[in-house]
C-alpha cells in the first residue's frame, strides 16, 4: 500500500469510528453534478499516478487522483485514447471523479460508456476495507462485478483508489460533416437511419438545424462513408465535438438549469403542445446527442415551474430517464425517482459497502 | 419442505404439462456442459410466462426451496447444477421476440430465446446481435446475461455486458424490476452491471432488450500458420497494437488444429504448430486494406504461410473447424475439460508453453484453442473418466494452469463463469473480505440464498480447507501476489 492510500485508509477509518460523514473530491470539476454532500472533505488528488500502462495491451491502472489531462498525455503520446471521450469540465478533472460520475461523451452509442471500459477497481469501502475487484485483462467473470457498480455510483459505495480500464488505438483518419436538417423529426430519422449503416460513425449529433457525424476509421472506411453519406465537410468538426462534450456550445452559455432526457434513440421530438416556450427551439431539445438517445433542455425563467415534472413525466412514459444536470435545487432529488423494489436494493447495497453511512451520502439520492 | 406439498402448490400455478417429477424426465436436467458433476432435482418447472415466474419465486422464497435457473443448458463451469433439495427452472417455453425496434436499434426478447435466434430474427433488418458464444445455436440469451457470455467477435464488438441494454428481473421475492435504461443508461447504482454475470445467483431474468448492430457490407478471414505457437501468440499483439482491431482472432495449436481437421476437414495444416484466424470486417475497401495489412504483419511475427479464403463458403470452412474445435476433441478423447482463464496478451508465448510443461508432467494431452485477441485460454485437457483417478488428475492439472493465469495477472474465468467448477480457485483469486462484499451483494438481492445456492462464491470455511489442501512446502500459493 502507497503512503496516500494508507493516509486515505486511515481518515475513512477514523471518520467510521466518529460517525463524521465525508465529502470525497477530486478536481472538484463535477461538483455540480449530482445532490449536494455535506461532509468533511476526503480530498484524493494526492494519491495519483500511472500504476501500470503498457500501449500493446491497451490496458492502463491509474490511481484515482491521476489529473485526466496527465491521462490523456500519455496516451497521445501513444497514439490511443479514451473510447468514452469523458468531459473534463474542467482542467483539474481527476480520473477516479470521471469514474465516480460515469459520465460519457458524444462516442457513447458508438464506442461505448465508461462503465464498458472498466476492467478493475481497487476500493475503499466506508469501513476501511481496502478491495480489489475485475483485473487487468479485457475479460473476467469470477465474482460479481463490482468493478461496473463504482461506475457512476458517485463514491457512495466507496473511495475509488485505483482503476484499469481498456483503451483505444486511436483511429487512422477522421472527418466530421454536417448535413441540413431544420425539421427535429427528421434530424433524428435520418440519425436513427445513419446509425443503422455498417459505416465507421464515431458521433452523431443534432444542432442548429444541422445533423452533426463524426467518421472515425481507416483512410478508405471514412472516405467510403463519406461518399455515401454527403454533406458539408466541417473543417472545425473536431472543435464541435470538443465543444459539446465540454457544454462550451453557444446553447449552454446561460445560467438556467439544464436538464437532460435519456431516451431510446428513436423517439421523435418531444411536444408539449400547451406553451408557446415549448416550441422555443434555443430551450427545447436544442441539442440532441448520442443519435437521439440524449435531449437537453432548459428550465429558463419563463417557463412554467411545473415543466420538469411534466418532462420527467413525459421520460417515465419513454422508460427514459431524466435528470437535473446542472442547476436547480440540489438538496432536492436530482435524479429520477427509483421504483421501491430498486431503490431497497440500492439501499441495502449501500449498507453493505458503506455500514456506517459516512461515504458522499445523499449525493445519489437523499435516501443513501 | 415436503416433495408432494410442493407439487401440490406447484400445481395451482403451472399447468401439469409445466411440471416435471418423474425420475426418467428428471435426468434431462441432471447436468450442464460440465457433466462431470450430476444431480437430480426435486423437480423442474417450465413456466410460460413472467407471472408464473413471479408466483414460482414467491412459493420457493416462502418456503426457503432453492431455485436453479436453467437456459440451453450448456454451461461449462456447472452453473445450471441442479440442487438436490430445489427446483429447476428452466426458461425453455419463454423464447419469443417481443419487441423489435430497428430505428433504436434495439429488440426485446424472452430469455429463452436462442442466442442465433436473435441474429436470425432482426436479420430482414440488415441487424445482428454481435456476441456470438460458439455455443450459440443451443445457449440462451437469459444464460449469456447470466454468464456475461463472450464469443468469437467481441475482440470488436464486446461480450454480453456490452450488447444488452435493459433486462427485466424476478427477484427474490417475487417482485419484479426493470435494470438498464430504454436509452443509453439508466438512473441511480448501476445494478445491470451486476446483473450480467451473476450466474443466477441475483435474479431471475424475464425480459432481455438487447443492442443490435447493422450486418457489415463484408467480412474476411485470414489464416496464418506459424511453426511455433509462441511467435503465433506475439503476433495477436503485434496486431492490435498496430492500431487494427479485427472482428476476432482465435488461435489454435497443433493438437486442436489435426483434431479439427480429423472431424470437419476446414483445409487447416495439420503440420503446423499453431494456426491464427483473423477476422476483419467493414466495407469492402477497409477490408482489403486491412487483410494486406495484417498479412504483412503475420510476416514479420514468423507466419510461414497465411492464406485468405477466397470467398463465403470457404471462409464458413474455416471457422468450422474452429467452432466445431470441442466436438473435435470430444472425438480423439473419451472426455475432455474445458479450461477458461485469461491472461495479458502479451503472456501468451509464455503461458502456452508452461501449459506445455505441466502437460508432459501430468501425462495428460491439452489442445488449446482459443479467443487470441482477448487472451482469453481455452486448455481442453484430454482424460478418460473411466480410468481411476484420471478426473483428479485432471481437475488438479486444471486447477494450477488457473494458478499460472492468476499468477501472471489474470483470471480463472474468462466467460464461462464459475459455477460449482471454480469455486476453490476463487479462494485464491480474491481475499476473505472481497469474498465477504460478493456474499453480503448476494444478501441484498436474496436474503433467504434461494438463488443457485452453493455456487460461484465459497464460504470462508470452504476457502480454509481449500486453502489448506493446497498448501505447497507451508505456504500459500502465491501469497506475494497482486490480485488486481
Ligand atoms: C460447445 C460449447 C461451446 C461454448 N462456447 C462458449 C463461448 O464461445 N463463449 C462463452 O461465453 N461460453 C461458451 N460456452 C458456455 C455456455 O454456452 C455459456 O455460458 C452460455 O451463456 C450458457 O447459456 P445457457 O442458456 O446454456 O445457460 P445454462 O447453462 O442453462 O445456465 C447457465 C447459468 O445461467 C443461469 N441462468 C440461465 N438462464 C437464466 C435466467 N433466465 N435468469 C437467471 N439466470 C439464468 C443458470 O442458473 C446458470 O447459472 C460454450 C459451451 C459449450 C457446450
Amino acid at each position: 500500500m502507497s503512503d496516500s492510500e494508507v493516509i486515505l485508509q486511515q481518515r475513512v477509518v477514523d471518520a467510521g469510528n466518529k460517525k463524521q460523514q465525508l465529502a470525497i473530491i477530486g478536481g472538484m470539476t463535477k461538483d455540480f453534478y449530482g445532490r449536494a454532500v455535506v461532509g468533511e472533505t476526503l480530498d484524493i488528488k494526492n494519491h495519483q499516478g500511472i500504476v501500470d500502462y503498457d500501449p500493446t495491451e491497451l490496458v492502463l491502472t491509474a490511481k484515482a487522483g491521476t489529473p485526466m489531462v496527465e491521462v490523456n498525455r500519455l496516451l497521445e503520446e501513444n497514439n490511443q485514447m479514451l473510447g468514452f471521450e469523458p468531459p473534463y469540465f474542467g482542467k483539474n478533472a481527476t480520473l477516479g471523479g470521471t469514474i465516480a460520475c460515469g459520465l460519457s461523451g458524444p462516442a457513447r452509442p458508438f464506442r461505448g460508456s465508461v462503465r464498458d471500459f472498466v476492467l478493475g477497481v481497487k476500493i475503499l469501502t466506508g469501513s476501511g476495507h481496502v478491495l480489489k475487484f475485475g483485473g487487468r485483462v479485457m475479460k473476467n467473470v469470477a465474482g460479481f462485478d463490482v468493478s461496473r457498480l463504482m461506475v457512476g455510483a458517485m463514491g457512495t459505495l466507496g473511495v475509488i483508489l485505483e482503476v484499469s480500464i481498456k483503451v483505444l488505438p486511436k483511429p487512422a483518419s477522421q472527418i466530421t460533416i454536417s448535413i441540413h436538417q431544420p425539421n427535429v423529426n427528421l434530424a433524428i430519422q435520418e440519425m436513427n437511419r445513419l446509425h443503422g449503416k455498417p459505416w465507421p460513425i464515431s458521433a452523431m449529433s443534432w444542432y442548429q438545424d444541422r445533423v452533426w457525424i463524426r467518421l472515425s476509421g481507416t483512410d478508405v472506411g471514412v472516405t467510403n462513408a463519406y461518399q455515401h453519406i454527403g454533406g458539408d465537410l466541417e473543417e472545425a468538426g473536431d472543435q464541435f465535438w470538443e465543444d459539446s462534450r465540454e457544454q462550451s456550445l453557444p446553447f449552454f452559455r446561460d445560467e438556467s438549469p439544464l436538464l437532460r432526457v435519456s431516451c431510446k434513440a428513436g423517439v421523435p421530438g418531444f411536444d408539449f403542445q400547451n406553451s408557446a416556450l415549448d416550441q422555443d427551439k434555443s430551450i427545447n431539445e436544442a441539442l440532441i446527442e448520442w443519435a437521439g438517445g440524449v435531449r437537453w433542455f432548459k428550465q429558463s425563467e419563463a417557463r412554467e415551474a411545473n415543466f420538469p415534472e411534466r418532462l420527467q413525466e413525459k421520460a417515465k412514459e419513454l422508460k427514459g430517464h431524466m435528470m437535473w444536470f446542472r442547476g436547480g435545487n440540489r438538496q432536492g432529488e436530482v435524479f429520477m425517482p427509483l421504483p421501491s423494489a430498486v431503490l431497497t436494493i440500492q439501499k441495502n447495497l449501500k449498507r453493505a459497502f458503506d455500514p456506517q453511512g459516512i461515504l458522499n451520502v445523499g449525493r445519489l439520492y437523499a435516501s443513501f | 419442505m415436503n416433495v408432494n406439498t410442493l407439487i401440490e402448490l406447484m400445481g395451482a400455478i403451472l399447468p401439469k404439462e409445466c411440471i416435471i417429477t418423474d425420475k426418467n424426465s428428471l435426468r434431462v436436467y441432471e447436468c450442464d456442459g460440465l457433466s462431470a458433476y450430476r444431480q437430480i432435482p426435486l423437480m423442474v418447472v417450465l413456466p410460460g410466462s413472467t407471472e408464473q415466474v413471479q408466483s414460482i419465486m414467491r412459493l420457493c422464497n416462502e418456503h426457503a426451496v432453492p431455485i436453479v435457473s436453467r437456459g440451453g443448458g450448456t454451461s461449462l463451469s456447472g452453473g445450471a447444477l441442479p440442487h438436490k433439495d430445489g427446483i429447476v427452472l428452466s426458461l425453455a417455453k419463454m423464447n419469443k421476440v417481443l419487441e423489435i425496434d430497428e430505428r433504436s436499434l434495439i429488440a426485446r426478447v424472452q430469455p429463452g430465446m436462442r442466442n442465433l435466434a436473435i441474429s436470425e430474427a432482426v436479420k430482414p433488418y440488415g441487424l445482428y446481435y454481435a456476441p456470438d458464444p460458439s455455443s450459440q445455436i443451443a445457449c440462451t440469451i437469459g444464460g449469456n446475461v447470466a454468464e456475461n457470455a463472450g464469443g468469437v467477435h467481441c475482440l470488436k464488438y464486446g461480450l454480453t455486458i456490452h450488447n444488452v441494454v435493459s433486462v427485466q428481473v424476478v427477484s427474490s421475492d417475487g417482485e419484479l424490476m426493470e435494470l438498464g435504461g430504454s436509452g443509453f443508461e439508466s438512473p441511480g447504482l448501476d445494478l445491470l452491471a451486476l446483473m450480467v454475470g451473476s450466474e443466477g445467483m441475483l435474479g431471475i431474468v424475464t425480459e432481455v432488450t438487447v443492442k443490435l448492430l447493422p450486418i457489415p457490407e463484408v467480412a474476411k478471414v485470414l489464416m496464418g500458420v506459424f511453426d511455433s505457437v509462441e511467435k503465433a501468440g506475439n503476433s495477436v499483439a503485434v496486431i492490435i497494437t498496430s492500431g487494427i482491431i479485427p472482428a476476432g482472432i482465435e488461435m489454435m495449436d497443433n493438437l486442436a488444429i489435426r483434431a479439427a481437421e480429423g472431424f470437419v476437414q476446414a483445409g487447416y495444416p495439420v503440420n503446423a504448430a499453431a494456426v491464427l484466424l483473423c477476422e476483419l470486417d467493414g466495407v469492402q475497401e477497409e477490408v482489403d486494406y486491412q487483410l494486406s495489412q495484417v498479412s504483412k504483419i503475420l510476416h514479420e511475427c514468423g507466419a510461414v504461410e497465411t492464406r485468405v479464403a477466397r470467398d463465403e463458403k470457404e471462409r464458413a470452412l474455416f471457422w468450422s473447424g474452429r467452432k466445431a474445435a470441442f466436438p473435435a476433441v470430444g472425438r480423439i478423447s473419451p472426455d475432455y475439460y474445458c479450461i477458461d482463464g485469461t491472461i495479458p496478451r502479451k503472456f501468451l508465448g509464455k503461458v502456452l508453453s508452461e501449459i506445455n510443461g505441466l502437460s508432459e508432467s501430468y501425462g495428460l494431452r491439452v489442445a488449446n484453442v482459443f479467443h487470441a485477441g482477448d487472451g482469453n485460454l481455452h486448455p481442453l485437457i484430454l482424460y478418460d473418466a473411466n480410468i481411476p483417478g484420471e478426473l483428479e488428475k485432471t481437475e488438479e492439472l486444471g486447477s494450477r494452469i488457473l494458478q499460472l493465469c492468476i499468477q501472471v495477472g489474470g483470471t480463472i474465468t474468462g466467460e464461462h463463469g464459475v459455477g460449482i467448477e471454480k469455486i476453490g480457485e476463487m479462494c485464491i483469486q480474491f481475499t476473505d473480505e472481497e469474498r465477504e462484499h460478493f456474499h453480503l451483494i448476494r444478501e441484498c438481492f436474496d436474503p433467504k440464498r434461494i438463488l443457485n445456492p452453493g455456487k460461484a462464491i465459497p464460504t470462508l470455511a470452504r476457502c480454509a480447507e481449500h486453502n489448506l489442501m493446497h498448501v505447497h512446502n507451508g505456504e500459500l500459493p502465491f501469497p506475494e501476489l497482486e490480485r488486481f
